[in-house]
């Protein structure tokens, strides 16, 4: 119990103090994610509104296999990136393992099924009447379909959201690409890894508190966001 | 009033990717972000980055040859594969056998030997087993009844693994079969330093180096239990990785020389030789640059 307290207590002087290499690594986390975070956003909003405007054979079969791949495992996300842009890989000649662009590379292929598969469970969940009014006022598809992702845009707000959580929080991928490096690879989950195996408990507690504070402040403020509703 | 806030939420992730650049910046001083160039990589065994080694050479080696330094620490095993694909520069491990090979198949230019010390039989301060002071291979051949205390294996292929098997090798078994001796037997399958903070939980005996051990010491209940042996003699040497076997690395073949130049110049030897006497009471590892190869 101690322990823990001391972690607290260590975690409030970290902040406080603005240690710079926590401040460091926060950022890093930070700029990583929403990196990532961008990326999947811009390929997965348009293909999740592809695959549910468009009627095609197994499109239920792709939607299952999109939301069965929400809890794929990092590590293997992991191991499949470090085997494509390992020197000795196909990608290896862009030189990128263990920089932070492949970790970016890496989390958005990771948080692309949640970011795709939530943007069409957002598009379905609009009221039928809002495409079959537009629809009979004599709008064209493309029309139609701009109406229904301008309804559905708070619930693909969460989608975004959402991908933005798993790419700050998930630690096998960062290690496995990033390698942990210090000053260039290390994030807030690999640093606590790292802390914890070598025995700094109250580190690691302090490094955990910072997490949960930024995943804290950015759901209260999609929380608030939709609430303007 | 609502588009306007999803512009803000679009707004900050921009900013905060900007800000990626900018610290990409500020840490590798200068505009290579995007690029292995420039930075040389080292992977280390862990024993060499737990005990805080790596961190203490890292800024000397860094403003010594203006080059960034990107230290990669995994176990000896990860680490030679890293070197086999070519995504490191040079290596710094304790795996004899398989460094020979790795230098035998092409894949090292050559094992350069820049600091040793021993592993340590470590257990719980009471010895449940009895095995204080033994013969490592007589310790071991107790240790195996299992009934006393359990074991805990790194089982990652690291250096001190591939020793810890040595050991049950000559002390006269099979290691698949201990493997699967019974629940005594436990494969951590981590780090040294996590291995140590396991044993001490559950008050079983694993083998480590020293220099964690020591590193780790005010975090254990755990005690020396047999430190004798030229078996449990353990050296670091540094390879550089052979740039004809993969040519990506070539860029940085003359930065992974001047790394062991490094490591074994005269002044970076007092530094290994005197590290952690200050913090631990005394000295970790005990340089060995340019002379034979400890056999005791």
């Amino acid at each position: 119990m101690e322990e823990i307290w001391n972690g607290f207590v260590k975690a409030i002087q970290l902040i406080v103090t603005l240690d710079p290499e926590v401040m460091e690594i926060t950022g890093r986390s930070l700029a990583i994610a929403a990196a990532s975070c961008l990326l999947a956003t811009a390929i997965c909003i348009p293909l999740g509104s592809l695959i549910h405007f468009n009627r095609f054979a197994g499109k239920r079969a792709l939607i299952n296999v999109i939301q069965t791949m929400y809890s794929v495992p990092t590590v293997v996300i992991g191991l499949l990136v470090f085997l494509l842009f390992s020197r000795a890989g196909p990608l290896g000649y862009m030189e990128l393992l263990f920089t932070p662009t492949v970790m970016v590379i890496g989390q958005a292929v990771l948080i692309a099924p949640i970011v795709a598969g939530l943007t069409i469970t957002a598009l379905s969940g609009v009221d039928k009447a809002v495409p079959e009014t537009a629809t009979a006022l004599g709008a064209d598809r493309f029309q139609v379909a701009l109406l229904t992702m301008r309804e559905a845009r708070f619930a693909m707000l969460t989608a975004i959201v959402m991908g933005f959580g798993r790419a700050i929080s998930e630690v096998g991928l960062a290690l496995m690409v990033g390698g942990n490096i210090r000053g260039y690879t290390r994030v807030l989950t690999t640093a606590i890894a790292l802390e914890t195996s070598k025995g700094d408990i109250e580190l690691s507690i302090a490094l955990g508190i910072i997490l949960i504070a930024v995943a804290l402040i950015i759901n209260i403020a999609l929380n608030r966001l939709q609430q303007r509703k | 009033m609502r588009n306007k806030a999803i512009i803000c939420f679009f707004s900050l992730l921009v900013t905060i990717v900007l800000l990626l650049s900018i610290f990409g910046c500020t840490t590798a001083q200068g505009n290579e972000i995007l690029s292995a160039r420039e930075r040389l990589r080292v992977a280390t065994t862990t024993s060499l980055y737990d005990t805080g080694l790596w961190g203490y050479l890292e800024p000397i080696f860094e403003k010594k040859y203006n080059v960034e330094l990107d230290v990669l620490y995994a176990g000896s095993g990860i680490a030679l594969e890293y070197g086999k694909r070519g995504d490191v520069d040079v290596i710094t491990v304790h795996d004899k056998a398989r460094e020979q090979q790795f230098v035998a198949e092409g894949y090292g230019i050559e094992r350069v030997l820049f600091a040793y010390n021993y592993f340590l039989i470590v257990g719980p301060a009471n010895d449940p087993a009895g095995i204080k002071s033994m013969k490592p291979e007589d310790a071991f051949k107790k240790l195996a009844d299992g009934s006393a205390a359990s074991f805990i294996s790194r089982g990652d292929e690291s250096g001190t693994h591939a020793k810890e098997k040595a050991l049950w090798k000559s002390a006269g078994f099979d290691y698949e079969k201990i493997r699967k001796a019974g629940s005594w037997y436990i494969e951590g399958g981590k780090g040294m330093g996590s291995t140590l903070l396991m044993a001490s939980e559950k008050q079983g005996y694993t083998i480590s180096d020293m220099g964690t051990f020591l590193a780790f010491k005010g975090k254990l209940n755990l005690v020396t239990i047999v430190d004798r042996g030229s078996i449990l003699l353990n050296v670091y040497s540094v390879i550089p990785v052979n740039p004809e076997k993969n040519p990506k690395v070539a860029l940085n073949a003359q930065k992974a020389k001047d790394m062991v130049s490094f490591l074994t110049s005269a002044e970076i030897q007092k530094l290994i030789g005197d590290y952690g006497i200050k913090t631990y009471g005394t000295p970790l590892f005990i340089p060995c640059a340019g002379k034979p190869e400890p056999t005791e």
